[in-house]
């Protein structure tokens, strides 16, 4: 695969790493022919995952897909800029792994998939109001589901 | 003893030391404590020399309910339901400092310390404890049960 034909195909945009994983920044609407093109030759979705960037002017959170092709034994980071609010197609019928990977994105940030089968939180209860990981979320805000026999904090 | 001697107890602390020597425990393990809890277990410390190498997996046989590992408010509800089940008499081991305050844990998911779910007897302190930690903990327990007085009704 050359990654420079489908850097120019999709008009990534390449974004500084320090760890030598090729990285690129991808519009939204892309990011299903993308990853459709991609999945030929990267046959395994590490992770999924975000960052809060709070206090962004415009684009809050910044999604980041981390891909790995066994055959051409290689890297690959894909990160996509989302404002409050926005939604980005699932990959979970390219990637089985792609579901339990969204649902814990949207736990934990509220980053809503469109398409996904089961969009439900994974880690945290159902009555769990808000989603700690973004930054806005009180740093020690607990929510118990039972009596506390004690306050748990001063 | 020779035929004809006796010795004299009361009732009490013959209960007393008859069940600490029949501790019969509950592992409610959830972390890296683990670990630790069974090297103190296995054959090195050999937690059976204290008379409580039987394990039961289920509350309702147990009466001594070691919490090992972190606690999140996800399992908090399971937690005290396991306690509610065991029967009388219990105690409560708070192993780690997980359990005792949330540990490095200071945030939305983890219970800051499980007496705030469960009455607690004794607390191991470590990161994990070090299964003479957990050993001297056992035997401060077993000093406790000893001196516990026999009440025949409900614990609050
Ligand atoms: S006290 Fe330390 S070793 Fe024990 S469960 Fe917590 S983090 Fe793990």
């Amino acid at each position: 695969m050359v990654l420079e034909e489908v850097e120019k195909e999709f008009s990534l945009r390449r974004a500084e790493s320090i760890d030598g994983i090729p990285t690129f920044y991808c519009h939204r609407e892309l990011v299903l022919p993308l990853m459709e093109r991609l999945k030929r030759d990267f046959e395994v979705l590490l992770d999924i995952t975000a960052v809060d960037y709070l206090g962004r002017k415009e684009k809050r959170f910044e999604l980041v897909y981390h891909l790995l092709s066994l055959s051409e034994k290689m890297r690959l980071r894909i990160k996509v800029e989302l404002g409050e609010g926005e939604k980005i197609p699932t990959l979970s019928f390219l990637w089985k792994n792609a579901n339990w990977l969204e649902r814990e994105v949207y736990d934990m940030f509220g980053i809503e998939f469109q398409g996904h089968p089961d969009l439900r939180r994974i880690l945290l209860y159902p009555e769990f109001k808000g989603h700690p990981l973004r930054k806005d979320y009180p740093l020690k805000k607990s929510q118990p589901r039972i009596k506390l026999l004690r306050p748990e904090r001063e | 003893m020779k035929e004809g001697n006796f010795i004299t107890t009361t009732l009490e602390s013959l209960i007393g030391w008859a069940r600490k020597y029949s501790i019969f425990q509950y592992p409610f393990v959830t972390a890296c404590c683990g670990m630790e809890y069974m090297a103190t277990a296995a054959s090195h410390f050999d937690i059976d020399r204290f008379g409580a190498g039987l394990t039961r997996f289920t509350p309702r046989q147990a009466d001594v309910l070691f919490v090992v590992g972190t606690i999140s408010h996800k399992l908090a509800p399971v937690l005290r339901k396991v306690y509610e089940q065991m029967t009388e008499p219990k105690w409560v081991v708070a192993f780690g400092t997980c359990t005792i305050t949330g540990g490095l844990y200071d945030n939305y998911a983890a219970v800051q310390g499980i007496d705030a779910i469960i009455p607690v007897d004794i607390y191991i302190p470590g990161c994990p404890p070090r299964p003479e930690t957990v050993l001297d903990a056992l035997m401060k327990l077993q000093e406790k049960i000893q001196r516990e007085k026999q009440k025949w009704s409900l614990r609050k």
